[in-house]
This record gives structure tokens, sequence and C-alpha cells, in this order.
């Protein structure tokens, strides 16, 4: 076996080192390089979907602006992760998604660091961002597909479908977690008791039967202002 | 019918076709397109019919595609002769019947100068047609779209004998690339690279697709092409899978409309059992299939990553392609697709050759440009001219200029992701690079004539509303940014325009086209921003407070 390709390539004017078939946010995350993004995860397939993790890549004299999350590492590229026009793109995105969920404290930090107006634009107080995140780990990694997008463009949203969740959701809940904005949590709640109050099922592994009081939900701490 | 086994067995069933046919036998054909059909034109096919029950064979009836003047519908024209008749009503069925039978033309039905009451008999002499150049729909009153045998009687698949039987699939590449063939579809992106990437990305399998998702508003000259002339678009699909080396064509298209899909479908099924598709054509040893493959309903199903997406069977979602599809594509394989109208231009390259074919054209742009032409315009229809051709021309000598007698505010190509130029650049040619620059693209080709009386605020609101309901909303800049872009000009148009609205207008029209993911999303604020370019003024008045800006 020869060894893996290195391909060098230069982020924020630092030669970085990556092996072909990275993206260039694995490159700059490898070599301590902050990308902003709301979409992403570890365990997941790359999305591309916020586009916060949009970077300037420049190939022979070309500008371009990609997604770091899905955009390959190449020899040579010259790859900038602020400049004017990629501050402003955030900026943006950051006032959009405002427009939906003010004080999620993901979005909060990102528009004091890019200077967004949490008030721009007209509010849809509809607190999810359509990212995705929920969706794509009960697909991905728990494949269970409990919830999932309906409708499209500005009417996409997410949704749990009743059936499976009434089985898989109450011993789960990894998905609230990782939500930037505690809608899916929400959203869950909103079809339990919809759908199927006081039907849910127990974890498969209890051994004792459920306990008759509401366990606790965790829940992702509001406004953190630290 | 047998299959046919080789190029000389093809031939030799043409010469007979056509020694079957007596060229001097009246024939009348009928525009069955969607615009001639929604004036009931089958009811006046159905008349001729009827009429000519009773006269025994001397005439025969024939119902077509798109003859092109859809604003004079329903279309008739009479052969030999090329005598166009207009808006035709059943009642007037045994008049034309009779007259010609005698070789006379009923005079009160055919084309009337509105300004110097001049007649035109002939589709040559008719304003409208005479300024054309229809190599491309040009056969459609010749054709019932359901019959292969009058595709052939027009010399159709020669060029498929032609690349078979005397050109390698490389001399055949060589061909389209050196005829500077350009995609029809938007892009303008160069047809014969395109295939070259294909034909050498390293995985065997390859895949070639006829993208006939035509969905943007003022749009309607790929229908006319595929609804009226299947073969045609089949041949040089064909023709490309040859020179890429694919074995497997998709035909994706849109599934309401129903005599389109109609003819698609007869027309693979009648190529199959001709032996046009399949295994071994014509003796070649080339094998391909075709498949027919519809849409789920939104126009983003066109974009080809989203297209190909759907063809997988998934949802039809837009990728990034920092990968081209040309390299992987459906199902990680190289997918070359292309346009309608690009595919329809491969036969004629390879039977006339790239040097006939760049000898029409600009510079730039060679061969002829199919344009759907409406709007305020006297003659709305589906029109081809010569790329380079000025605007004037088109919308002046063919349109007949701007309807009852008003004038040219402003001319918009490319519908929702287009832009709008001013009446005083008129003068510019028909062209992929300078339209670009001008900021209105010509896209598709989709033209779309405003008057003074427009209202430029609005016509932006209603394309993004169009498109607010066709993006998938899968990423922020598309799904986010088009609303608030659109709640924003409907504020305008009610004048209700606050300060610092254009400000925002200006942000979300940048970062849309900037962040988004496909096509749809980048080029969503064009319009706007052509129409930023050229008429600030509009818009500028409306936040003022006033409802004037027109």
């Amino acid at each position: 076996m020869s060894e893996l390709t290195e391909i060098v390539l230069q982020i924020d004017g630092q030669e970085v080192k990556a092996t072909a078939g990275m993206t260039v946010l694995q490159a700059a995350q490898q070599a301590g390089i902050t990308i902003p993004t709301l979409c992403h995860h570890e365990k997941l397939e790359a999305f591309g979907g916020c586009r916060l993790c949009m970077v300037e890549v420049e190939v022979r004299g070309w500008k371009n602006y990609v997604v770091s999350c899905l955009y390959p590492v190449a020899k040579d590229i010259i790859v900038r992760t602020r400049s004017e026009k990629v501050d402003k793109i955030r900026k943006v995105l950051v006032e959009e998604l405002m427009a939906h969920a003010p004080d999620a404290p993901e979005l909060v930090k990102l528009a004091e660091e890019y200077g967004a107006d949490r008030d721009r634009f007209e509010r849809d107080a509809s607190f999810c961002i359509v990212c995705g995140l929920c969706v794509r780990y009960c697909n991905e990694v728990k494949q269970k597909n409990a919830v999932g997008f309906i409708d499209n463009g500005a009417r996409r949203e997410i949704s749990f479908i009743p059936e499976v969740a009434k089985e898989e959701c109450w011993g789960c809940q990894e998905c609230f977690a990782i939500c930037p904005t505690s809608y899916a949590q929400a959203a869950y709640l909103l079809t339990e008791a919809l759908a199927f109050p006081g039907q849910r099922k127990a974890p498969i592994h209890a051994i004792k039967p459920p306990e008759p009081v509401r366990r606790v939900i965790p829940i992702m701490p509001i406004a953190a202002t630290t | 019918m047998p299959k046919l086994q080789s190029a000389a067995e093809l031939e030799k069933f043409r010469a007979e076709i056509l020694a079957s046919r007596d060229p001097a036998k009246p024939c009348i054909a009928v525009c069955a397109g969607a615009a001639c059909d929604g004036m009931d034109s089958a009811a006046v096919a159905a008349a001729f019919v009827a009429e000519g029950g009773k006269l025994g064979d001397k005439i025969e009836v024939r119902t077509t595609g798109c003859h092109g003047y859809c604003e004079k519908g329903p279309n008739v024209v009479v052969t030999p002769g090329d005598i166009c008749y207009f808006e035709v009503q059943p009642g007037d069925v045994p008049e034309i019947m009779a007259a010609t039978l005698k070789g006379e033309v009923v005079e009160r039905l055919v084309y009337q100068d509105p300004n110097t009451g001049a007649k035109a008999v002939h589709m040559h002499e008719v304003p409208f047609y005479k300024h054309q150049t229809r190599l491309l729909i040009g056969d459609n009153p010749k054709i019932d779209p359901m019959r292969i045998d009058d595709y052939l009687a027009v010399g159709g698949y020669a060029a498929l004998v032609k690349a078979l039987s005397e050109m390698s699939p490389v001399q055949v590449l060589d061909e389209v690339k050196k005829a500077n063939l350009r995609g029809r579809g938007g892009g303008g992106f160069p047809a014969g690279s395109k295939w070259e990437t294909t034909r050498n990305a390293p995985e065997k399998t390859k895949y070639v697709i006829v993208n006939g998702h035509e969905g943007e508003s003022a749009a309607f000259m790929d229908r006319a092409m595929l609804t009226g002339n299947p073969h045609k678009v089949l041949e040089g699909l064909i023709i490309g899978a040859y020179a890429i080396g694919a074995q497997k064509g998709f035909m994706y298209t849109r599934h309401d409309m129903p005599l389109l899909t109609k003819h698609v479908r007869n027309a693979l099924a009648q190529a199959k059992e001709y032996g046009l598709l399949g295994k071994n054509i014509l003796g070649s040893g080339f094998d391909f299939e075709c498949e027919l493959h519809f849409d789920v309903g939104i126009f983003v199903s066109g974009e080809s990553s989203a297209l190909m997406r759907s063809i997988e069977g998934n949802p039809p979602e837009p990728r990034p392609k920092y990968i081209r599809t040309s390299v992987s594509g459906i199902w990680d394989k190289p997918s070359n697709l292309n346009n309608v109208e690009t595919w329809a231009n491969v036969p004629q390259i390879i039977t006339r050759g790239a040097d006939w074919f760049t000898s029409i054209g600009s510079e730039k742009s060679k061969g002829t440009k199919l344009i759907s032409l409406s709007g305020n315009v006297v003659n709305s229809g589906v029109v081809e001219v010569p790329m380079g051709t000025p605007l004037r021309t088109l919308v002046f000598d063919i349109g007949g200029g701007v309807r009852d007698g008003k004038t040219l505010k402003a001319i918009h190509f490319g519908g929702a992701m287009g832009g709008s130029i001013p009446a005083d650049l008129i003068d510019a040619p028909l062209d992929f690079d300078g339209m670009s620059k001008l900021g209105a693209p010509i896209g598709a080709g989709g033209l779309l004539l405003m008057d003074e009386d427009t209202d430029m605020v609005e016509v932006a609101r209603y394309l993004m509303d169009f498109l607010v309901n066709e993006s998938c909303g899968k990423c922020a800049p598309c799904r986010e940014g088009m609303p608030q872009m659109l709640h924003i000009l409907t504020n305008l148009t009610k004048g209700e325009g606050k300060p610092g609205d254009l400000e925002r207008l200006e942000d979300l029209a940048e970062v849309t086209g900037l962040a988004s993911l496909c096509a749809l999303g980048k080029t969503s604020a064009d319009p706007l921003k052509s129409m930023f370019r050229y008429f600030k003024p509009d818009y500028e008045s409306r936040i003022a407070g006033g409802s004037a800006g027109k």
C-alpha cells in the first residue's frame, strides 16, 4: 500500500496539509482553523444546506465561493475563511435564520460575531431553521426515520411521523440535544400530544414497566449568556 | 414492420415510403400545438377528416405539432405551396377543401397585414415566417408526430445512418465540437466539451439524458419541438450516445402534458420496433436503450443534478457540482445531459457538417435559436432565428411590434431567472455572451415583451412569487432569501415600501446569488438585479411612498 496522497493547500495564509478526499472544512478543523457551521455533524454525511461554512477559494487566479463542508481539498488552492464577501454572506444568512429563531443560542453567538441584526427581516416565528440535523441523524445514525422533511421551498418543515415516533422516540431523544433551536423537541411533544397522548412506548431495554411520572426531558440551555 | 437490420435496409424503406407518396397530392396540415389545441384545433381537424372522407382519397389530412404562429391559431397549412390559413374554424373547412381541390386559395383566410391590408398567401411571404430560419421547427407542419414514417419521409434518421456506418464515435464527437454547438438549456456551455468529459470519464457505464423539463414562465419552445417532432430529438440522442459510449439514455419530461407524453412514448416504441433502439442498431454493433421518465411536479426538477436524483428515484434535490455530473451523475456514473433543442441540433450537424453549421449565427454563438415570443407582442408564437439576429428583427419584423400601438418599455429574457433590458437596447444581437453581459441572458429562450404600462416592481414580484413555490427548500439562502425578497417586493407594489427596503433587497439578491446551492437560487434575483441596473427609479419612487413609478 502506498501512502495516502498528501495535498498541500493554503488556508488563511497558512500552509495546511491534508489527504486526498478530505473536504476544506476537515482540513481547516485539523489545522485548528474555525469555520462556522449549523447543519454539519461529524457523524453525518455533509449536507451543504445552511451555507454558513462558505469560504472563498482561489483556483489558478479564479475566485469562487464554495461550501467548505463539501468542497474537496486540492493542490495549491488558496482558501480564505474570512473576507468581506464571506462575512456578508454569513451575516445575511444569520439575519434570515433569526427571522425564525431570534433567541437560538448558536444564532445569537453568530450574530455577535458577524454583526447580524436579528430584526432586519420579516419575522416568521417557526423556530425551526431547517438545518435537517434531526432528520438526517434519525435516518443515518439511528436508521429509524421517525422524523422527516415535508413540503418544499419556504414551506419545508420537519415533521415526526406519529406511527414511528410512538414506537421509537421516547427511548431515544438524541435529536433533541443536537437541535440548534430546541424545535425538534417541541415538534415531537406536539406530535405526541396530538397523535398518541399517553401511549408512548417505553425504551425497549427497560426492565421495569415505565414509570408513571413523566421523565425530565433534557432541554438545551436557553439564552446561554456565558 | 420487421426490424431494419442495416443502413441499406433503412434507405430502401425510406425510398418505398417516398414512392408511395404523391408529392402533388394536396395535404392539409392542421396544427395541434398547445395554443391551437387550446383554440380547439381538434374540431377543425375532425371537420377536415369528415369532409375528406366524402371526397374519397383525393386530399390527405394530417394533424401536426406546433407550426409556430400561435397568435393566429388554429393554423392550417396546405401543401403543395405551403398556403397558410389562419384562425380556421370548423365552418371554414368545406370551403378550404373545395378550393384546394380546384387548386385555388380561400382569400379571406390568408394573412392580411393589419396596416397595409396586403395579403400573403404562402408561408415564405407571411412576415411572421419570412424573417425566420426554421431549421429545427420547419419540419413540424410536414410531420404527424405519431408517425415515424413521416419523419423518415423528410430525411429523418439519415444522420444516424451516416454516423453509424461512416463515422467512428470520435469522428462524431469531433464534428460536434467543431460545430461549436452550445447548450440551449440556458448556460450556453459547449456541448462537445461536455460530451468529451463524459466519454473520457473512467467509469464504463455512461448515461445520456434529454432534459425536456421545460417549466419556466414564458418558455414553450422545447414543448413545441419535442411534442411536434420527437424523433428528431431522439435521433440526436442516439447519435450522442454513440459518440459518448453510452448504452442507456433517459428522456426526462413533465408528467402534466398529455400530448407530449403520448408522442414521446409512441416515438420510443416505434423506434424500438424499427430497430433504431435496442441491440445492434442497424447492424452496427451499437446497443442503445432509452427510458421515459417523468418529473414530480416542481420546477427545480429541471436542474441537472436534481433531475438525476429524480431519475434515481430520490426527491429532486440539487447537489453541489464540485464534481461535474458529466463525471459523476446518475448513480455516480458519468451522465451527459443536454436540453431538447441541443439534441435536436445534432442530426443536421452530422448530415450537413460542422462547416455548414458554423456558417450560421454569430461569432461565438452558432446555429439557430428557438425563441418563445410572448407578452405585449402582436404576434406571439414559437420563432427560430439565426444566433446574432438583432432583437429588433424578433420584436418588430417577426413579432409585429407592441400590441395596441403602445410603446416598448422592456424586453425580458429567460423567465424567472433571466433579466429585463430597456427598449433602447433593441439593436443588441441575440447572442449568449452579449445578452449575458447586458443582464438579460437568453436562458432557454423565453422572450417577453413589456409595454409602457408595465410596472417593473410587479414583474419582479410576479417572477419571485413563481420561484418561491418552486424551490426545494434544502439550502438556506434560497429557502429564506426568496420569501424575504418576495415580502419586500409585495410591500413595494402595495405602496408600503419602507426606508431600507432597497438595501435589504440588494443584500438579499447578492447573498442568494452567491450562496445558493443550485442555479435556481443563484439566479433567482437576476431579474431584480437587471431592474436595479436599468429601472431603479421605478423602485425608488415606491419607497418615497407614492404609488407612481410606472
